[in-house]
C-alpha cells in the first residue's frame, strides 16, 4: 500500500493513423501485396512519469490535443499504454461521459441497476443506494419511464448521480462539468467538494484555469504529449496564463 | 496472476447477469407471446420439417420429430451463439471506449443468452418426447453433457470470431454463408446412412456432428457414449476454448483502437 493513488512510469501512447482505415480482408491483402502497410504514427503521450498522491486534487491542463483525455483513458484502463507502466490503487469512477451504458429503451429504474453493474457495483450495493440516487437526480416520478423519453438534463443528472453515489477512491472528471444548467453545476461541485473532503483523490481536466486554480492542489501542464510543467496549482496556472496571454 | 482474473470476473458477474436480463427484455418486449417463442420456434420448425421429409422425401429415420429436434436445437444454439458473439465486440464501442469493462464479457454474455434460449427449447423437446411416446432410459438424464460440450465449443469459436470481426469486418457477412453450408454438412434432417462411404470423413471432422450424435444416442438409443466419443467431444470443445481464450487475450488491448 503506497501513499500514491496513481503511479505513471515512462508511459508512451502511440496511435496508428492509417490514411484509409483498413477493415476488410480485400484491402488488407491488396495493401500487403503492394507493401503499403506502413502506418503513420502519432505519439499522443511521450515519456510521461508522475505520481498522484492519495487524497490529492490533481489538475491537468493543456491545449486541445495535448494528450489529456488519452492520459485519463490510460489511467481508467480504457487504453493500454504502448510502453510504460500504470499503477492505480483504489476504485475509479470516471466521469468521462455521463450515462455510459445507459440503454435508452430501458426505464430509469432498470438503467440504475444496469449502469451500476457496469460501474462494477454489486446489486445489493445499488439497492442500498437506490433512494439516494433518486433523490439526487430528482427523478422520483420518472422511475418507470424509458430513458429515451427523458430530457438531456435528466439523463445528465442521473448519470452524475450514478457515478458519484458510492464514494470512489479516485474520481476522474473530464470536462463534463460544462454540461447542464447552473443548478446542476452547483450540485455537481457540491458533491465533488464533499468527496474531496472525505479524502477521495480527484483528477480534473478542465479548460477553465480559474476552476483548476480554485480546486486543485497540484497541476500538470501537458503540451504535445509531454509534461511541460508539474507543481503547485498556483505556480503552474500562472505560467499557463502567462503563455496564454502571449497568443 | 490468475487470481486477479478471477477476482475481476467475480466483480463483473452482476453485470453479466444484467446484460443477459436486458437482452431477454429487449428481445421479447412488445411481442405478445414473449418468451413462449423460444419454445414455439423449434416446435414449428420441427413440424414443417417433419411434413416435408415424411411426405416429400421418404427417409429411414425412426422417430423423425425427435431425431430432427435434437439436431436442430444444438445447431441453432451454436449458430445463434457464435453469430451474436461475433458482432459483440464490434458493437460494444459505446461502452468500452468510455469505461473499463473486461472485454470477454461481451461475447460470453451473448453465448450465455443463447444458452438460456436453448434451455427454453428443451421444453419443446420434452413436449415432443411425450407426444411421440418416445421410450427414454436413464441415459436421457445425461443430457447436460453434450449441451455443455456444445457450450464450451461455442465459447471458443465465439471468442475467435469476435476477435476476427474487429479487424476484418467481412467476416460478419462471410460467416452466414459458412453457417448455411455447415447446416447441410451436419445430419440434422437427413440420416447418416445416406452419406456415401467416401464422404464420411466430413462428418468425422464436424464438431457439431459429434455433439449431436452424443445427444441423440442418450435420448433415442438409450445408451451411454463410450470413452472414445467423450474424448473426441472434450478435445474439440476444450481445444476450441483454449484457442479462443489465447487469441482473445492476445488481441484484446487493441480492440478499442479499431472500433
Amino acid at each position: 500500500m503506497s501513499e500514491n493513488a496513481v503511479e505513471i512510469r515512462k508511459v508512451y501512447m502511440r496511435f496508428n493513423l492509417s490514411k484509409e482505415k483498413i477493415d476488410s480482408l480485400k484491402e488488407f491483402f491488396i495493401k500487403f501485396i503492394k507493401r503499403q502497410l506502413m502506418f503513420d504514427e502519432f505519439i499522443a503521450l511521450n515519456d510521461i512519469t508522475f505520481d498522484i498522491k492519495k487524497g490529492e486534487i490533481f489538475g491537468i491542463v493543456g491545449l486541445n490535443g495535448s494528450g489529456k483525455s488519452t492520459l485519463l483513458k490510460i489511467i481508467s484502463s480504457i487504453y493500454k499504454p504502448s510502453l510504460g507502466t500504470v499503477k492505480v490503487e483504489g476504485s475509479i469512477a470516471p466521469l468521462i461521459e455521463l450515462g455510459t451504458g445507459f440503454d435508452m429503451d430501458l426505464t430509469a429504474r432498470e438503467n440504475i441497476f444496469l449502469n451500476g453493474t457496469i460501474l462494477g457495483h454489486t446489486t445489493k450495493n445499488i439497492q442500498n443506494k437506490f433512494d439516494e440516487i433518486v433523490d439526487f437526480s430528482e427523478l422520483f416520478e420518472f422511475l418507470d419511464v424509458p430513458l429515451k423519453n427523458f430530457s438531456s438534463g435528466m439523463v445528465a443528472r442521473l448519470g452524475f448521480a450514478m457515478a458519484t453515489i458510492t464514494k470512489p477512491d479516485i474520481l476522474i472528471v473530464d470536462e463534463i462539468l460544462s454540461v447542464g444548467d447552473f443548478l446542476f453545476q452547483k450540485k455537481c461541485e457540491e458533491r465533488i467538494s464533499n468527496l474531496m473532503r472525505d479524502g477521495t483523490t480527484v483528477i480534473i481536466v478542465s479548460h477553465s484555469i480559474t476552476q483548476i486554480e480554485r480546486l486543485c492542489n497540484r497541476v500538470m501542464w501537458l503540451e504535445k504529449g509531454k509534461i511541460r510543467m508539474i507543481g503547485p496549482a498556483e505556480q503552474v496556472c500562472n505560467a499557463y496564463k502567462i503563455t496564454a496571454s502571449t497568443f | 496472476m490468475s487470481h486477479k482474473y478471477i477476482k475481476n470476473f467475480i466483480k463483473y458477474r452482476p453485470l453479466l447477469g444484467n446484460l443477459i436480463v436486458r437482452d431477454i427484455k429487449v428481445k421479447y418486449r412488445r411481442s405478445m407471446l414473449g418468451v413462449l417463442w423460444s419454445v414455439l420456434n423449434p416446435l414449428l420448425m420441427m413440424l414443417v420439417m417433419t411434413a416435408i421429409f415424411s411426405t416429400l422425401f421418404k427417409s429411414d429415420i425412426v422417430n423423425f420429430p425427435v431425431y430432427y429436434l435434437t439436431g436442430f436445437i444444438i445447431f441453432a444454439f451454436f449458430s445463434e451463439a457464435t453469430n451474436a458473439a461475433m458482432a459483440s465486440i464490434v458493437y460494444s464501442g459505446s461502452l468500452i471506449k468510455k469505461i473499463y469493462i473486461p472485454k470477454y464479457i461481451f461475447p460470453i454474455e451473448k453465448i450465455l443468452f443463447a444458452f438460456v434460449n436453448l434451455m427454453f427449447s428443451l421444453v419443446a423437446l420434452i413436449f415432443i418426447l411425450i407426444f411421440t411416446s418416445t421410450k427414454l432410459t436413464f441415459t436421457a438424464l445425461l443430457f447436460p453433457i453434450p449441451l455443455l460440450y456444445a457450450l464450451v465449443f461455442s465459447v471458443g469459436i465465439g471468442l475467435i470470431l469476435s476477435v476476427l470481426a474487429v479487424f476484418f469486418r467481412d467476416i460478419l457477412h462471410l460467416y452466414s454463408v459458412l453457417i448455411t453450408a455447415w447446416t447441410y454438412f451436419t445430419p440434422i434432417f437427413y440420416p447418416v446412412s445416406i452419406i456415401p462411404h467416401r464422404f464420411e470423413w466430413i462428418l468425422t471432422i464436424n464438431p457439431l456432428y459429434h455433439f449431436i450424435s452424443y445427444f441423440r444416442e442418450i435420448i433415442l438409443a438409450g445408451t451411454i457414449p463410450g470413452f472414445r466419443e467423450n474424448l473426441i467431444c472434450m478435445t474439440i470443445s476444450v481445444g476450441a476454448f483454449l484457442l479462443g481464450l489465447a487469441l482473445f487475450k492476445a488481441q484484446q488491448d487493441k480492440f478499442v483502437l479499431y472500433i
